[in-house]
């Protein structure tokens, strides 16, 4: 963990904050965040994060759900949430349940090269990796429209290799340059998407557009980052069933004597002294013990021959 | 404020329950808050928060689907009928709770994140449905408690009896992990307040800011749910859940040296008004040593004595269901100002520390060291040790001595370790002599793991998750075993069976070791290294193999044209 990297924390959840503010609930975002930058030791303030040095405004907040965090966030997961080809006991809030009337926006930021994002420090996403992701999420149907915003040094060089339709892809580098943490930033603390000047960022965003199918122009940004719920509304009066029954008084009758219930001794002593050793369960015999057993009986029957048995049974 | 009625007015806690008028007759749900403030001798001040729902269905029994939940959150209900589970104990905790200076917690809990289920008999897979148990609740409470497996969950045989009714007590029941690693954030915190029925809009959950909170020294929370008596002839059971926070200010970072505290300072913000949805809501503060050692305002007639811990304290309560407690102001904040310095606190009678001994990446030895403080009781304690695969534990070097004589475990239940499928399981029941120090001593060595093994940044080291000892400790005053009786929260947590003895868990400190890690950017080096020694060594070799070479009419360099130049004019004969 180091600490260098919480720029990138603060960026994600800059984005993470607008997306809500615009509508998107919790539970159609999925939030990874590689490090713990709010509650490290070495966070003079605990429990919050900034996104700019004059701490005006703390975008970890009161209410955020965090989905990957830690170790958690490997390639490894962040393809399967892409794929859907997440083991069955994941629980719903770790997992991208989109069809293909879903418009998905994508934010990744960290340190990068060429072709590649890297996790952890300790492995990389290329981006044909990527790309193919993208097909496989085309094939199953699982997106309408893909908004896939990069922000890592040579962060173009991450969506040359898209192959599939209706992406459309920003990035805040091109190849061959740097991306520091001040066009970060800048590029971030958007949300107005005003054209960021060579001047204030150092590096010249990167877009691509010939996948999308729709002519960008006319694409409204709240298509990805905010969303609007359904609300129907209605004057009539609706009436509502009975109340629950209540269940029937279990107090003890009469004629049947139920035993009252007791609490577990925490620490009894003596049971535990005279507890009986665990009768483990038995199991066939291993492998090894199977096959030495066999070469033992192979073994005896080559040397005295099945003829003799008779004389020893 | 009357001195007489000071002295004389005790009461236990009144019954307010005609007063909230939420309930209707078919509801049974019940809802009590409470908040225990309590002040500690060395200037830091300790809050602990319970709030208890109780839930009176009982559906493993009748076979009815419930699809109705009042308080009672819908996600936890739904956990517990699909996995069978009969108890649930989960804590997150951030920090070390230091018993010396503090004395013992209401509700123990060991730093990172630790979970032990107690599942029905009716269950026929239990490693499946602990699996699924905890991915589903890596969901709910956003931890990564999906990193529990068969690599660090134990059955302990003795410790961990269920806290809840119930006779059977199969431990082929019982699963136990920890996660020394987890960190507990807001994120934690944000989904255990919207399990509550007031969320964090009403009531004593207005307290819970996270910048206010994880800005302390021990940040507990943690979620309990089992059966309980319904009521009090105890023929039925109700479900019960408990979701408790223990936070532990501290006097120089949080209360910026000044020994003085008030509800504003530790949290921000005052109290307003209780949970409309809460039959008592409550806060405690321990002034029992209230004269010499601080002052308490507003303060208060009422007053209540528990006995808790083995001790009797006694409490200031502040009802937040009466209108009267807000006073004119409509809010309500305490204020704890310290008079002196503190006297001595009394020695807790139990208290566990676990390092680790040794130099070197090859072997080691783990030492936990168990206090007896009590001047002429001796007790037994449980001690419960999982290690994981990778320390490899030779248990034939397990010494146990107190006061520096052989003192023999009268119950050791040892499970080894399988490489990569179980980690080591050691329980001993150990009688302390009275005043001693009792130590435990194992060695073991460091396994070399896979290079796919090793976590991101493996420099850090790997944790060893608390050892656990588990204590009946000999009581100062008699406690109360009449369970079913109306008590505050923070007393009735434990079932007591009898007077003499108070039952205690203590957790040592997690242990941090260094496995012997490789080096990690030894593959890009060799092949940096390899491809410069063939391009340069075998590259110039091969060239000078196969060139041929050809005579060239060479070239003047330019100093000797230049010296030639001066040796035409000096007429001297030419370099060549």
């Amino acid at each position: 963990i180091f600490w260098f990297n919480y720029r990138h924390v603060a960026n994600t959840l800059s984005v993470y904050r607008s997306v809500k503010r615009l509508g998107i609930p919790d539970s159609h975002i999925v939030l990874m965040l590689a490090d713990d930058m709010a509650c490290n030791y070495r966070n003079p303030k605990p429990a919050t994060v900034f996104s700019h040095k004059n701490m005006e405004l703390n975008v970890y907040g009161d209410d955020v759900e965090v989905d990957y965090r830690g170790y958690e966030v490997t390639v490894e997961n962040f393809l399967r949430v892409l794929t859907g080809r997440l083991p069955p006991s994941t629980p719903r809030s770790k997992r991208l349940l989109s069809d293909d009337r879903s418009n998905i926006l994508i934010y990744l930021t960290g340190h990068g090269g060429n072709g590649f994002l890297k996790f952890q420090d300790s492995e990389e996403i290329s981006n044909m990796e990527l790309a193919d992701a993208f097909e496989q999420m085309w094939q199953k149907r699982r997106y309408n429209e893909l908004l896939f915003i990069i922000d890592t040094c040579q962060g173009a060089s991450m969506y040359e290799r898209f192959y599939s339709p209706n992406l459309m892809a920003l990035a805040s580098s091109q190849v061959g340059e740097d991306s520091l943490s001040v066009s970060h930033t800048f590029f971030t603390c958007l949300f107005q998407f005003k054209v960021c000047p060579q001047s204030q960022c150092v590096s010249t965003p990167g877009h691509r557009t010939d996948l999308f199918q729709r002519d960008p122009g006319s694409v409204l940004i709240t298509d990805f980052f905010g969303s609007v719920r359904k609300v129907e509304i209605t004057k009539d009066t609706i009436n509502l069933t009975s109340p629950v029954e209540p269940p029937i008084k279990r107090s003890g009758s009469g004629d049947i004597q139920i035993e009252s219930l007791t609490y577990v001794d925490q620490l009894p002593v003596a049971e535990i002294i005279h507890q009986k050793p665990k009768q483990k369960d038995w199991h066939p015999p291993d492998g090894f013990i199977l096959g030495l057993w066999t070469l033992i009986l192979l073994v005896f029957f080559q040397t005295y021959g099945i003829k003799h048995l008779k004389h020893i049974f | 404020f009357r001195l007489s009625s000071l002295i004389g007015h005790i009461s236990t806690c009144p019954s307010l329950i005609g007063q909230c008028c939420q309930r209707h007759p078919g509801s049974v749900d019940e809802f009590q808050e409470e908040l225990v403030i309590r002040p500690l001798h060395s200037g830091d001040i300790y809050a602990s928060f319970q709030f208890r729902t109780l839930w009176d269905t009982d559906f493993l029994q009748e076979g009815q689907k419930v699809s109705h939940y009042r308080l009672f959150p819908k996600s936890l209900g739904q956990v517990l009928s699909k996995f069978s589970v009969r108890e649930l104990h989960i804590s997150f905790t951030q920090g070390f709770w230091r018993t010396m200076q503090w004395g013992q917690p209401f509700i123990p809990s060991p730093p990172g994140a630790e979970l032990w289920v107690w599942f029905h008999d009716t269950v026929s897979d239990v490693d499946g449905n602990w699996k699924e148990l905890t991915n589903v609740l890596s969901g709910i409470f956003c931890a990564s408690l999906n990193f529990i497996d068969l690599t660090n969950t134990v059955q302990p045989s003795a410790s961990f009896k269920p806290l809840g009714l119930g006779n059977a007590t199969d431990h082929r029941f019982l699963r136990y992990a920890t996660l020394p690693r987890e960190i507990v954030c807001t994120e934690n915190l944000t989904p255990w307040k919207k399990l509550l029925p007031c969320g964090s809009k009403a009531g004593l959950a207005v307290l819970l800011k996270s910048e206010k909170l994880f800005h302390s020294s021990f940040h507990s929370q943690a979620v309990h749910i089992r059966p309980v008596c319904q009521d009090e002839q105890c023929t039925s059971k109700a479900w019960e859940l408990r979701q408790t926070l223990n936070v532990v200010f501290d006097l120089y970072t949080a209360g910026q040296g000044k020994k003085e505290w008030s509800l504003f300072k530790m949290f921000s913000r005052t109290l307003t008004e209780a949970c409309p949805l809460a039959t008592s809501s409550k806060v405690y503060v321990d002034i029992t040593d209230n004269p010499e050692l601080f002052e308490l305002s507003p303060a208060t007639p009422l007053l209540s004595q528990a006995v808790v811990l083995g001790d009797r304290r006694t409490y200031s309560v502040f009802d937040l269901t009466r209108a009267e407690t807000f006073g004119q102001l409509r809010s309500l904040n305490l204020l704890l100002r310290w008079k002196g310095d503190g006297g001595e606190m009394l020695r807790p009678l139990l208290h566990a520390e676990r390092y680790v001994a040794g130099f070197g990446l090859q072997t080691g030895e783990i030492h936990t060291v168990i206090y007896n403080n009590h001047p002429y009781r001796a007790f037994p304690v449980l001690l419960m040790d999982s290690v994981p695969w990778y320390l490899q534990l030779y248990i034939h070097t397990l010494t146990v001595t107190s006061k520096s004589r052989d003192n023999k475990p009268s119950y050791i239940h040892y499970q080894p370790a399988k490489d990569r499928h179980r980690p080591h399981l050691l329980e001993m029941l150990i009688q302390l002599p009275p005043h001693s120090m009792t130590e435990v001593t194992v060695q073991f060595e460091r396994a070399l793991l896979k290079w796919t093994e090793y976590t991101p940044d493996p420099n850090h080291g790997f944790y060893v998750g608390s050892s656990v000892v588990s204590a009946l400790v000999p009581s100062m005053v008699a406690m109360n075993t009449n369970f079913t009786q109306d008590q505050p929260l923070f007393s009735s947590f434990v079932p007591v069976k009898e007077e003499s003895s108070y039952f205690v868990r203590v957790y040592t400190e997690p242990l941090l070791v260094n496995l012997p890690t490789p080096d990690f950017s030894m593959p890009y080096n060799v092949i940096c290294l390899t491809c410069t020694v063939v391009a340069v060594g075998y590259g110039s070799f091969y060239n000078l193999l196969t060139r041929t070479f050809q005579v060239d009419e060479p070239s003047l360099p330019l100093a000797k044209r230049l010296a030639n130049l001066i040796r035409r004019i000096r007429g001297v004969p030419l370099l060549t």
